[in-house]
């Protein structure tokens, strides 16, 4: 994972709530071994029509969606399934972040270990942004701030270890495999066997 | 009652696995007991084991099958069995070869024990009370009904559990759901979920482990308890857990890999001691009378949007997001459901695939034919269970009622392996998401019990199961 300080970009909308993770990338793509190339695919039954022309009236078709990396999302973005390829589909798309007033638990946490932002901020911001799409917004990982046009900053929730992750860049299973003795440890003393 | 060391089933489980404690700047190493892997979510997480050099630390704990993207048609033998699609079958492969490379034990498709993995680990014996249970899969949660905490976790993590059998986490917050009273005849386990999802939310459950309680839920069997648990992702919340209790260890006597002889007495009297103490606090509790519930079906494309199935669709009272999903599903408001005619039913999927479950079915279906216009699909969540169907005659009841009988699998719930509803039509489906297309592409989904999916295959449209209920 490369370490990300700050993210500038204009926001991308997609208002509806519960937006789970069948729809960022439906299940027949999940027949696949690797990571790469699920972008293609990224909310494909609303980027595509049934005979898979792309879908006009779908924001992420607009001229203006071209470039943005940040995507403002209803409530409880990222429900459901625990596959880590919705992350992986979204940033082989192009996004680096989503900002909502709620973000589901797998899906944040797999996005985490990827480097993809979950940013959950107030209700009054989001209304904000979903009411203006496309605006130029600011997200300082070191701070924990979302900085929104005119310079207002509003400061979003993060556990300390994933912020410290992204930072540097740090991959998760080396943190583990330096606890190797300890793991070894409680293997050794614990009271039941599993 | 409180005298500060009273603790939830959960504290217990969490606090014994702790290799080490959480701090303000790290999260706690968690000691993960039983690893469930199969071939969708672990392929990408061999490659990085390959790529840094590493082994598999503990192959004993971790336990492989093959369920998502395997084909369920009947065949007369596994050598048959076509999967669908190139991807599929590379999957399928890789999950041959990195158990075979990584020495992991795989249910594959010789294996007599091969099924859905959530129906596969309780049915084994591996799934038991005090365990840390995990899988690259969000329905892992079913396992919480042995009082085992189990949760889902993506494919970076199962990385990390392959390598070290531990996780990085962070402790959730505890939320006691009471169930109390005695559910009426009709009315089932997944009734019961599907109304404390409509009443928490589909986001009720976020941050959350879930400890169902109450009356209704102890008088349930392991099988109900495992379709309460299996649906807690659906309210938000990773894991869903039920105390250990005699229920637990009626199940779990003599199954192949529970503890024998005096092992068995001393597991026993341990996992008894890990029920929630009296006083013990949850951060949250939420109660619900069981006595009042209905059969329910949902209305939306969230598992939340539920009614009970004789009421009438709500009205999207200026939701967007409502709205939209009323008009997905073409469905009106002010309407009920059993207008709307019905083109398949599915009964299977790791929520409603049991034994128990194929019974209830069979018990409405018996001695009626499935509607001229409905495809119905009967597909048991393991081999073992389609074994003791078969022995049941459940297959020839469904068989000559005119539903197809197939091999285990997780089939129609989630349209990657070959079973899918087509688009636009509607189907009724024991399943736990009806979420757009996941069943297929524009695929129409109303989540039931098996008895409103068995009633609703007969009359062709969303039936009321308790007029077919015998005395």
């Amino acid at each position: 994972m490369d370490a990300i300080r700050t993210l500038n970009s204009r926001t991308v909308v997609l208002p509806a709530t519960d937006i789970d993770t069948d729809q960022i990338i439906p299940a027949r793509f999940l027949t696949t071994t690797t990571r790469e190339g699920l972008g293609a695919d990224l909310f494909h039954d609303w980027r595509f029509t049934a005979d898979g022309e792309e879908n006009p009236e779908f924001v992420l078709n607009q001229p203006q969606s071209s470039g943005c990396s940040i995507l403002v999302a209803g409530r409880n973005f990222g429900c459901g399934s625990s596959r880590e390829h919705a992350p992986w589909a979204l940033l082989d798309y192009g996004l680096q972040a989503v900002i909502s007033t709620e973000i589901a638990d797998i899906f944040r946490s797999n996005s985490l270990k990827n480097g993809f932002l979950p940013i959950v901020i107030d209700d009054v911001s989001h209304r904000w942004l979903l009411d203006n799409p496309g605006c130029e917004v600011t997200i300082d990982i070191e701070q924990s701030t979302l900085t929104l046009p005119g310079g207002k900053t509003v400061s979003y929730p993060i556990d300390d270890f994933a912020r410290y992750c992204l930072l540097e860049g740090i991959d998760q299973l080396g943190f583990l495999q330096k606890h190797n003795t300890e793991i070894d440890q409680y293997e050794e003393t614990r009271p039941w066997k599993p | 009652m409180s005298d500060g060391t009273a603790k939830t089933l959960f504290e217990k489980v969490w606090s014994d696995h702790l290799v080490k404690d959480e701090t303000p700047e790290t999260p706690a190493i968690l000691y993960i007991d039983l690893h469930l892997i199969h071939e969708v979510t672990t392929p990408q997480a061999f490659t990085l084991l390959r790529e840094k050099g590493l082994p598999v630390r503990r192959p004993d704990l971790t336990l492989g099958t093959m369920d998502h993207s395997t084909p369920t048609t009947p065949v007369r033998s596994f050598k048959d069995l076509a999967v669908v699609g190139e991807g599929a079958a590379k999957q399928v492969v890789a999950m041959q070869d990195n158990c075979k490379e990584f020495g992991l034990e795989l249910h594959g498709f010789d294996s007599a024990h091969r099924g859905i993995v959530h129906v596969i680990g309780p049915e084994l014996g591996a799934t038991q009370p005090g365990k840390t249970i995990v899988c690259g899969d969000s329905h892992t949660s079913t396992h919480g009904a042995f009082g085992a905490l189990a949760f889902g976790i993506g494919t970076t993590e199962v990385g990390h559990v392959l390598a070290t059998q531990c996780l990085l986490q962070r402790k959730p917050k505890t939320l006691a759901i009471d169930v109390s009273g005695t559910l009426q005849s009709g009315v089932t386990a997944k009734d019961v979920i599907l109304a404390i999802i409509g009443k928490i939310g589909v986001d009720g459950g976020t941050g959350f482990c879930i400890e169902f309680r109450g009356n209704a839920i102890e008088a349930m069997d392991m099988e109900a308890r495992m379709t309460v648990c299996n649906m807690s992702i659906e309210a938000g919340a990773r894991a869903g857990m039920i105390g250990p209790d005699e229920t637990t260890l009626g199940y779990l006597l003599g199954r192949l890999r529970s503890p024998q002889g005096p092992d068995w007495e001393a597991a026993a009297k341990r996992w008894l001691t890990l029920r929630t103490d009296a006083g013990a606090n949850f951060d949250k509790s939420v109660g619900i009378d069981g006595s009042t519930l209905q059969p329910m079906v949902t209305f939306g494309t969230n598992p939340g949007m539920v009614i009970p199935v004789t009421a009438e669709v709500p009205d999207a009272n200026g939701d967007p997001s409502f709205r939209k999903a009323l008009d997905y599903m073409q469905v009106t408001p002010g309407k009920p459901l059993s207008e709307s005619s019905v083109d398949v039913v599915f009964v299977g999927s790791c929520t409603n695939s049991r034994i128990s479950d194929l019974q209830q079915a069979a018990d409405i279906i018996r001695g009626h034919k499935v509607a001229e216009n409905v495809r119905m699909l009967v597909v048991p969540g393991s081999q073992q269970i389609k074994k003791e169907a078969e022995a049941l005659g459940l297959d020839k009841i469904f068989q000559e009622s005119g539903a197809e009988w197939r091999e285990s699998g997780c089939s129609m719930c989630l349209g990657m392996n070959g079973d899918t509803v087509p688009s636009g039509q509607l189907s009724v489906s024991t399943s736990n998401r009806n979420f757009e297309g996941r069943q297929g592409i524009g695929a129409r989904t109303i989540l039931a019990s098996p008895m409103t999916a068995a009633a609703s295959a007969i009359e062709g449209r969303v039936a009321d199961p308790r007029r077919y209920l015998q005395d």
